[in-house]
Parts: structure tokens; sequence; C-alpha cells
């Protein structure tokens, strides 16, 4: 965490050149891979048998989250901490590769972990089974808001006490060719980089990776002496019920005002939002239009950031990774900043933290996530 | 002396029992190895890539498969079997 934190503070861009089996068959050819992985570093033998890449990012974000929170399980929290991981692929390479051997390549069988490498769950399964966590375990998928529903059921079970602990976060692998080659249908994936809230931008950029946090009961936490990153306050969920790929203003407002509500917080204690802001104008246009429909004259006040600018749209972890920017902004009091910005839109004016990084103290962070259907969920957390 | 495809075989079922090929000795069991369902599954898909046959084994119901695998050489026998089928 602490590297992406100096990534951040540096605004370094990690968007380059694709590099993966036939992506010179792609009309895209940018993307914001994970380099230098090697999954065998991480993982057990057994695990890599059944690890697509998604679940083996997963793997590795919940052990540093673990490792970070300082938490053992003993057999009592075992038996109730679980583990929610948002993915909108899930084992999509474990997919691509199986089409390619039996449609490409003419084979006629897969590898026969073909279907637990492809399952959604199985991110979700691997972590449970890696830590021996036996309580409340799942995967959700909503698109672009995955990881945020997952952080936010698991902060709702917490509070509501169903689980003194839960693990949760997001996981994606779509930087493949079938998942590329997909994505270019829609027409929405920038040729050279991700810049939002700029008047020159001209899509989104996919990412790839996984981040997964430690949600702990205050009182549990605080009697173990645990190092707590932020208080998460509010969590609200919503439906546009209207369009399978146009954002919503309304239905994008009536989240954030809920998240506020749900934390029973004046919109005015907000310093900054960590915005979905994919870089299509589509989306850049009406999240800023929502953010002045919720906030009114204090949207002038507030820091808005889009980190996928520099990590690009890791989709259903996206959420996820972006609340590491939050975590910073309450912790650090830096503001990540929206790189590529280089054209102002006279329809994105507000404060979107352009191409440096930003010293401000904040009480109270917003992370949105507006998904492809209109699946809205938004995050509240405050400074503890 | 072992045939090419029982050292081919072997090597394989080494690989996924985290032995030496020296280690894997006809008589043993899969048990013996170490090997559970899913392991053998995994081998059997390396042999038939390997050797670009299929073999005819249900892990829903292994013992009421026509493909013995009581032991490492009955394994071997039915691949060699499988393998000449082929040719």
């Amino acid at each position: 965490m602490h590297e992406t934190y100096a990534a951040l503070i540096q605004g370094r861009v990690a968007i380059g050149p694709l590099a993966f089996r036939d992506s010179d068959r792609l009309s895209v050819q940018v993307g914001a891979e994970v380099k230098g992985f090697v999954p065998e570093a991480h993982l057990s033998r057994s695990e890599l048998g059944f690890a697509d890449r998604f679940a083996q990012f997963a793997l590795v974000a919940a052990r540093q989250a673990v490792a970070e929170a300082g938490l053992t399980f003993n057999d009592d929290l075992a038996e109730r901490a679980g583990v929610i991981v948002g993915t909108a692929g899930g084992g999509l390479t474990t997919s691509d590769e199986a089409y390619r051997a039996v449609y490409a390549e003419g084979k006629n069988r897969v590898h026969p972990f073909t279907v637990p490498r492809l399952m959604h769950s199985a991110a979700a399964s691997l972590v449970g089974m890696a830590l021996g966590l036996r309580g409340p375990s799942f995967s959700v998928s909503t698109a672009c808001a995955s990881s945020n529903h997952a952080m936010g059921l698991a902060f709702q079970m917490v509070r509501g006490g169903a689980a003194p602990v839960m693990l949760a976060g997001g996981a994606e692998a779509m930087l493949c060719f079938g998942g590329i080659k997909a994505w270019e249908g829609l027409r929405v994936l920038s040729p050279d980089g991700c810049r939002p809230f700029s008047g020159d931008r001209n899509g989104l950029v996919q990412g790839e990776g996984a981040a997964v946090f430690v949600f702990e009961d205050y009182d549990h936490a605080r009697a173990r002496g645990a190092p707590m990153l932020a208080e998460v306050v509010g969590f609200a969920m919503g439906a546009d019920a209207g369009d399978m790929v146009m954002p919503s203003r309304d239905g994008a407002a009536r989240v954030m005002a809920g998240a506020l509500a749900d934390a029973g917080l004046a919109h005015e204690t907000v310093g900054y939002i960590n915005a979905h802001g994919t870089g299509t104008t589509a989306n850049d246009r009406t999240e800023i239009a929502a953010i002045r429909q919720v906030f009114g004259a204090h949207a002038d006040k507030l820091m808005i950031s889009s980190t996928k600018s520099m990590h690009g749209h890791l989709i259903g972890a996206t959420g996820a990774v972006e609340l590491i920017a939050c975590l910073m902004a309450l912790r650090m009091g830096v503001i990540a900043p929206t790189m590529g910005h280089r054209v102002p839109d006279p329809d994105c004016a507000l404060d979107v933290v352009p191409n440096v990084a930003r010293q401000a103290r904040v009480d109270v962070v917003l992370s949105n996530a507006f998904a492809f259907g209109g699946l809205n969920a938004v995050l509240a957390l405050a400074r503890i | 002396m072992a045939s090419a495809v029982a050292n081919e075989i072997i090597a394989i079922i080494a690989r996924q029992a985290m032995l030496t090929p020296d280690e894997v000795r006809l008589d043993m069991t899969l048990d013996e190895l170490g090997f559970d369902s899913l392991v053998l599954v995994e081998a059997l898909f390396a042999i038939e890539e390997k050797f670009d046959i299929s073999v005819p084994y249900n892990a829903n119901d292994p013992d009421e498969t026509e493909f013995d695998i009581s032991s490492i050489g009955a394994v071997i026998a039915g691949i060699e079997a499988l393998v000449a089928a082929r040719a």
C-alpha cells in the first residue's frame, strides 16, 4: 500500500503498451498492466493450480491486508470472519485461454481446472482457504461498482453485527485478448491515455489488479490495538433502472446523498471525492453534474480527482484500488491528482486536482462507483 | 526396461507428486503418492495432452470406471494400450 501511496503522490501513470498474447491484433494498444508479477513467488503450488490471474491478485492483496492489520484469526474469529470479493470478469483469462485452445487451436480438451478457475467466486474461496476464514463469504459482480458493493456489504455486515471482521475488496484481470476485444466493440476505450475531466479526453483505459481491506468492528479493532486506517461511516447503493451504458445524474446524486445520509453527515463535511472519473464524456459530465446537484455551492470547495488517470479502470476492482487514494487523503492529508488533465472542460468546471498532488486536511471523503447497467455504490469514510 | 511411453508417464506423475521419477515405483498406488482425485484429473489431462489420447476415467465414479488406476503400473499399462490403439 505504501508503494501505491508513493505512486499516487508522484502522479505516476502506469498506462503503457499492452504486452500479452495476441495484443498485436487489438485496435487498442494501451492499458495499465501489472508488470513483473510472478505468481510463483506469492502462491503455493495448490493455489496456483486453481487461481486465475484475478484470483492471484486477490490472494496477494488479502495477505498484505491481513499482515498490515496485524490480524491473527483464532478459531472463534476465523469461524465468524469472511471475505467478499468484487469482480466483473472473474476468471476471464482462463475462459479466454480455454476458448483459444478449442476454437483457435482445434484442441478437444481444456485444462481440468478450467471451471474452478473461471468462477467469479474463486477469489473469495481461495482467500478464505488461505486464511482459514469460515464465515460469510461470496463474490459480488456489479460491473464497475463490484468492489464498492463488496466493501459496502462488508461494512454493513460488520456494523450490523453479522461478523466482527470481514475482508473485502475487488480483483480484476481483464487484460487479455478476449477481454479487450470485447471492450473494443463499445468504442469507449482511449487509444492513448486516460484523461478524466480534461476537455481533450477520449475514453477509458483498462487496468488490472486487486485491493483488499480489513473491515473490522471498531471496538474489536481498538481492543487489540489495531492500526486503523479510517472509519467507514456510510454506504449507499442504488440503481438507475434506466440505461445499460449511459449514466444518470439523478442516480449518481441519489447514492452520494444516500451515503452521507447513512453516515449522518452534512454534505459540507466532505472534503474530497474520489470520482468514478472514467475519462468518457458521458461519465465525467454526468458525475460532475451529480456532484453539483448534491453539494450545491459546497461543490466549489470540494477536491475531486480520478486516479484512473494513473492505474486505469480496474472495472470490478477499481473502487477497492481507489479506496487507497481515499485513505491517503484521510491519513496523510495528500490528495491524489487527476493526471493527464490538459484542457479545461466547461462542463467539468470543479476542482479536479489536475496533474499535481495536493496537501490538504480532509475529514470526510466519498468514493464513487457508477457501473454499466446503472448500478451505483458510494462509500463514505472519515478520518480516525 | 520401461518403454518411452512409460518414462513419459512416470515423469508426469512424478511432477504431480512432487517427487523425482526414480522415486515412483510401478507397484505404488495413487494414494501412496499422495494423489487426490483432482491431482489425478490434472495428471490425466497432462497425459492426454502428451499422447493425444482420451482416457476413459470418470471422477464421479472412479470405482466403476473401465480404466484401471489401482497402481502406477496399471495406469501405465492402460495408457500404453490407448497409445497403441491410436497408432
